[in-house]
């Protein structure tokens, strides 16, 4: 069985700053870290192999860095990875990202067919959530999202069992393999590394793939490929939240519960 | 997964006493591995701090060029505080502007990170977010490292423990007794950022020129001091002070960090910049007296943790760049005979006595005792220079050789002279 797991390196979002006046992040000097989604995905992906068995390789796009994410997750237990890495691919949106990832995964796939390819619910320097389905739309595949744990998996009948998060509950899918997960955080807690597979990892020499090594349209990756343009990046503005104290000698809950509420309406904060 | 191979050589740390050892050792041939806790070399470390460089200099020819230094240091200020008055006492020279320098300026976390990447350039291999939990011995000699990841267990030919000043693995091990209060102190320091013409402004400096100044005064009678150093655009203004006064005086660090901030005479160094960034680090105090034995079967301990510091000169990291290095060559040399013995070591041991660092460390055994026995040195004396000066400096109609004399009874009222000839006296046998 053949695992993919799509691993973004994005900056740091707890130290990420918008300057006020040009409205763009400012990224200098901000660390690089692994897109906390897909490290729940890689790890989603690490537990099936732990009792299926199955290889399970990394597939990250980014500056020649971004190794750095790979070899982590080889220290995981990740069996291998590649960079995509070129500068025709500077300025893709989701669009654009979703195609190359998708042929990169097809190309994966002569070697070893891919059974399940494994993407973070969304990546923190975006919140999109588009690229994961993106990828399975393009891939023809099945796509479940807000995976929260895989159930069960049947290597002969090729289907799994996931539990998707909604709104409103829990949904339980079968679907066939191969298919695409989008995993949310509850997933499961990030493992650490053994130090054998750690050692490995350091001396792991990461496959760089450049645009001539997957069979691309460059007219649909990079900024041409790109129909989505950011006009302009700003925190939501601070809204003025009034306080309001209630204060009152009841203790009976329902009594509070229907204060409370009375006071929210006479704020007008119920349509 | 493939058991791990055995190594020549476990250092444990990225501080400059590892790096320099395995860079060394690597460079040699031989089959290294660091074991560094931090999330990269330098992330947990921090010192005043001036890097002098003779040291790193002669592992790395012109190291300036490529490490990440901040100012070349070409000023030394001591600075006598007491209430609103300050004494100072400034060395400047425009040579230290000029290669090989004297000593930058530098900032932990991205010097120590360029330190280590020279040892990964030589071979050595670097292993991060990785604590050594104890030491892995064999019938009184050192085997390898026990580490904190699963299947953690490495073994090599010799360990160097470079781990710093807290030295808990050489403690486990039976190497020394838990450091005493008055054998270790603490330090802290605030990170100041400020604009950069704002800064040469205030301090007097153009280009890649810097100060550093040595505070006395400000320590309430504890042994220690306050340090300034500027940074590109940083100021690092912070204490040590032993971790018995503190503890004695019920001080709590934070408070007298707030103080020296406040202070009318430090204040205006720091006026309008914010704290980037605050850390505390343990730093040995006594020197020579505290030097546990170093060489041991299969096991060297240089830097911080072999409490090989000099509290007189400010000195640290470069002498840990030095036993670094020593402790290195003598495992090639170990490796060349086929010996790890403490005996087949043990030209560590003749290396550090033949150098500097030893010879400074004897010269300078009595100092802290000294200081700690003197807690006027850090308190009243400051007072009396200022005193004593602004009196003289001071025109309100009385004749000056009055006006001396007054002055002189007023020092005598709290310090006589002949206890003053003592402790200079003392000060100058301790250091002779
Ligand atoms: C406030 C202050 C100001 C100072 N100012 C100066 C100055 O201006 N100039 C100067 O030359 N010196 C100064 N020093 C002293 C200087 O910082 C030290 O002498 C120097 O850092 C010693 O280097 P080291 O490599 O021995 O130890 P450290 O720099 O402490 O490095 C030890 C390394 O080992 C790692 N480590 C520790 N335990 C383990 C473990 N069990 N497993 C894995 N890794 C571990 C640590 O994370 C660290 O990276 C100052 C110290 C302090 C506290």
């Amino acid at each position: 069985m053949r695992l993919v797991v799509c691993l973004k390196q994005v900056p740091d979002a707890s130290e990420v700053k918008i300057d006020p006046i040009k409205g763009t992040m400012v990224r200098a000097g901000v660390p690089s870290i692994a897109n906390p989604y897909d490290m729940h995905a890689l790890e989603e992906a690490l537990r099936l192999k732990d009792k299926y068995g199955a290889r399970v390789s990394i597939l990250t796009m980014g500056p020649p860095q971004a190794t750095d994410v790979i070899k982590r997750a080889v220290s995981l237990g990740a069996d291998d990875g590649v960079l995509l890495s070129d500068r025709a691919f500077a300025g893709s949106d989701t669009l654009a990202t979703s195609y190359i990832l998708a042929q990169a995964i097809r190309k994966m796939g002569e070697e070893e067919p891919v059974d399940v390819v494994l993407c973070g619910k969304m990546a923190i320097d975006g919140d999109t959530a588009q690229v994961g389905p993106g990828i399975g739309s393009r891939l023809d595949c099945a796509v479940t999202t807000y995976v929260v744990g895989v159930r069960s998996l049947d290597k002969d009948k090729k289907t799994l069992v996931v539990e998707r998060r909604l709104e409103r509950g829990v949904e339980v899918v079968e679907a066939d393999m191969p298919v695409l997960l989008t995993v949310n955080k509850e997933a499961n807690e990030i493992r650490y590394a053994a130090l054998p597979a750690l050692i490995e990892s350091i001396k792991y020499e990461v496959p760089v793939w450049t645009a001539g090594d997957v069979q691309l349209d460059l007219a649909q990756c990079g900024l041409k490929g790109s129909p989505t343009q950011v006009k302009k990046i700003f925190p939501p503005p601070q809204k003025d939240i009034e306080t309001v104290m209630v204060t009152d000698t009841i203790s009976d809950p329902a009594q509070i519960a229907k204060l409370l509420v009375d006071k929210i309406e006479e704020a007008g904060m119920l349509a | 997964m493939a058991a791990i191979e055995k190594y020549d050589l476990i250092v444990v740390g990225a501080g400059p006493a590892g790096s320099a050892a395995a860079l060394v050792a690597a460079r040699a041939g031989l089959k290294v591995i660091i074991f560094e806790r931090g999330e990269f070399p330098g992330s947990k470390n921090m010192f005043g701090g001036v890097l002098f460089g003779h040291e790193i200099n002669e592992l790395i020819p012109n190291y300036w060029e490529t490490a990440p230094v901040e100012r070349a240091l070409i000023e030394e200020r001591y600075f006598l505080v007491s209430g609103n008055s300050a004494t100072t006492i400034a060395m400047r020279t425009k040579d230290f502007a000029e290669p090989p320098y004297n000593g930058f300026s530098v900032l932990r976390a991205r010097f120590d990170k360029w330190f280590a990447d020279q040892a990964v350039e030589a071979g050595a291999l670097l292993v991060c977010e990785t604590l050594v939990e104890s030491l892995i011995m064999d019938h009184g000699k050192c085997v390898g490292v026990k580490t904190g990841r699963a299947d953690g267990d490495v073994y090599a030919d010799c360990v160097i423990v470079a781990e710093g000043a807290n030295s808990l693995l050489t403690r486990d091990a039976g190497i020394h007794a838990e450091w005493k209060t008055n054998e270790v102190g603490v330090g802290v320091k605030e990170l100041i950022k400020m604009p950069k013409d704002v800064l040469e402004n205030r301090f007097n400096l153009t280009g890649q020129e810097g100060v550093s100044m040595r505070i006395l005064g400000l320590t309430k009678g504890m042994t220690g001091g306050v340090f300034l150093y500027t940074n590109k655009e940083t100021v690092s203004l912070g204490f040590v002070a032993m971790i018995e006064d503190l503890a004695a005086r019920g001080f709590k660090p934070n408070d007298l960090m707030e103080e020296i901030k406040s202070n009318p005479m430090i204040a205006p160094f720091i006026e309008g910049g914010s704290t980037v960034e605050y850390t505390a680090h343990m730093v040995p105090e006594q020197g020579y007296k505290s030097v546990p034995r170093l060489v041991h079967d299969g096991l060297l301990i240089a830097g911080d943790a072999a409490m090989i510091s000099n509290l007189l000169t400010g000195e640290g990291a470069n002498l840990a760049v030095t036993t670094g290095r020593l402790a290195g060559e003598a495992v090639v040399a170990a490796k060349a005979a086929g010996d790890y013995s403490a005996l087949g070591l043990y030209s560590y041991q003749n290396a550090l006595d033949a150098s500097y660092v030893m010879k400074d460390l004897k010269q300078f055994k009595g100092f802290a005792g000294y200081l700690h026995g003197n807690p006027d040195l850090m308190d009243l004396y400051p007072q009396l220079a200022n005193e004593f000066l602004k009196g003289l400096l001071t025109a309100d109609g009385t004749p000056r050789g009055a006006k001396a004399k007054a002055l002189l009874a007023e020092v005598k009222k709290k310090k006589s002279l002949f206890g003053i000839a003592k402790d200079l006296w003392r000060g100058w046998r301790v250091i002779k």
